[in-house]
């Protein structure tokens, strides 16, 4: 895909940022789910 | 016979006559001498610009062949450099070394580390504009991921030619993020903001979490992010090893070792492609001033993103957090400590700035995946 170097830099903040938030967002998510999931208390029920 | 003792005798000072004919070698003994203070005297990333610097002394040496074909620093250039092989290997000796506790105890901080990256993409725009080649400007940006072998990954492999230049811009700068960081920190927060106190309960979180984390980010930024693969998963392979616990001698290798021996060949390497005629250009010094200001674009957005939270949290978040959300670990969380009690002495910053700053070393990566993986989506690389 040919394109100019405008078109391409506005591209990469757009996706590369964007994708950059909505991963690091998503992983948040599943941090806070996986603490919630697994609590520090039940570490030795767990176990 | 005389001609013959006067002839072999002239090739013991060819090399200082050529000394003054190539002056670029001639600065760039300078250079490396420069590098080389900075390490030894001023304690200035001695690791790396110890090897660099005298890399850079190596190849400037009129004659040196170390670089050429079969050179001995070639060799190790080809096998480490060029193969990507070096910047991950240390990666596991960086995940091996990271603690990401305070990140998985505070989650949200995962998004300040992910604002910190802001200058990566914002740099690539300005290069563009200067004029760099879209995979130079790539390489550029991607000096303010803050991050030392995240930077030589993707240069070595889109834009070997300027990987001395962004090699030492990431890291001297990353060195410098004590000096660069606080005056934009005080700029842009008002007093009352500075004097945000953040209440802060030790979360501790379950060794089940700890070893989910590098599993959960390696499959999950893998599947997002596939190009970036490799970075995620070296890093996240040595956090796991740290944080299983039942290989602690591969840990132990992985964090001493493995990182010792590979920081060394590195920063040789990296010193050894500073050769005076191909570093002396106007180029290498627009790299240096666009790498700057990668950092400094870092820290701004860090820090309105932290006014972001301050303002969405009803003032419960000090913005200052926002500058460690780049990959400087753990100084860019000093320095918000540091900063922080400077306006109010009751103010303990240190353990949210390591949240943030712990995610700032999993942004940067991230940062580099989806830019690699975007490339790749738009057919720029393979």
């Amino acid at each position: 895909m040919e394109m100019d170097n405008f078109t391409f830099g506005i591209t990469m903040l757009v996706a590369g940022m964007g994708g950059t938030l909505a991963t690091l967002g998503l992983l948040s998510l599943m941090m806070a789910g996986l603490g919630k999931l697994f609590p520090y208390k039940e570490e030795g029920k767990e176990d | 016979m005389m001609e013959a003792i006067i002839a072999g005798l002239g090739g013991l000072v060819i090399g200082f006559k050529l000394l003054f004919v190539n002056w670029q070698n001639l600065i760039m003994l300078g250079v490396g001498g420069v590098l080389l203070w900075l390490g030894i005297k001023k304690d200035c990333e001695p690791l790396l610009l110890v090897p660099i610097g005298f890399g850079c002394l190596l190849v400037n040496v009129p004659l040196s062949d170390v670089m050429l074909k079969d050179g001995f620093v070639r060799t190790i250039y080809d096998a480490g450099v060029d193969t990507e092989l070096f910047p991950l290997l240390i990666f596991i000796g960086i995940g091996a070394m990271t603690d990401f506790g305070p990140v998985l105890a505070q989650p949200y901080t995962f998004l300040l580390g992910a604002a910190g990256q802001f200058g990566i993409f914002l740099t690539l725009i300005l290069a563009l504009y200067i004029g760099f080649p879209k995979l130079d400007a790539v390489s550029i940006g991607v000096i303010g991921a803050c991050d030392g072998p995240t930077a030589i990954y993707v240069t070595s492999k889109y834009a070997p030619h300027l990987l001395g230049a962004v090699a030492v811009a990431a890291y001297s700068y990353m060195s410098l993020v004590p000096v660069i960081q606080p005056p934009i920190m005080r700029a842009l927060t008002t007093d009352k903001e500075k004097k945000t106190v953040m209440k802060f309960t030790a979360k501790p979180v379950s060794k089940t979490t700890k070893l989910l984390f590098p599993i959960v980010i390696t499959v999950v930024g893998g599947c997002i992010a596939p190009k970036g693969l490799p970075l995620l998963a070296t890093i996240m392979l040595g956090n796991l090893m740290k944080e299983s616990g039942v290989v602690a001698r591969l840990t132990g290798a992985a964090e001493n070792e493995i990182a010792n021996v590979v920081t060394l060949f590195l920063g040789l390497c990296i010193g050894a492609t500073m050769a005076g005629p191909a570093f002396i250009r106007a180029e290498t010094l627009i790299v240096l001033g666009l790498g700057f200001l990668a950092i400094i674009l870092d820290t701004v957005c860090g820090v309105l993103f932290g006014k972001v939270l301050y303002v969405l949290t009803g003032g419960k978040i000090n913005p200052l957090i926002g500058a460690a959300g780049i990959s400087a670990f753990p100084m860019a969380a000093r320095v918000v400590q540091k900063v922080g009690s400077q306006y109010n002495k009751k103010s303990y910053l240190l353990m949210h700035a390591m949240g943030a700053n712990a995610g700032g070393q999993i942004g940067s990566v991230i940062a580099a995946a989806v830019m690699l993986s975007v490339l790749a989506g738009m057919g720029v690389i393979r």
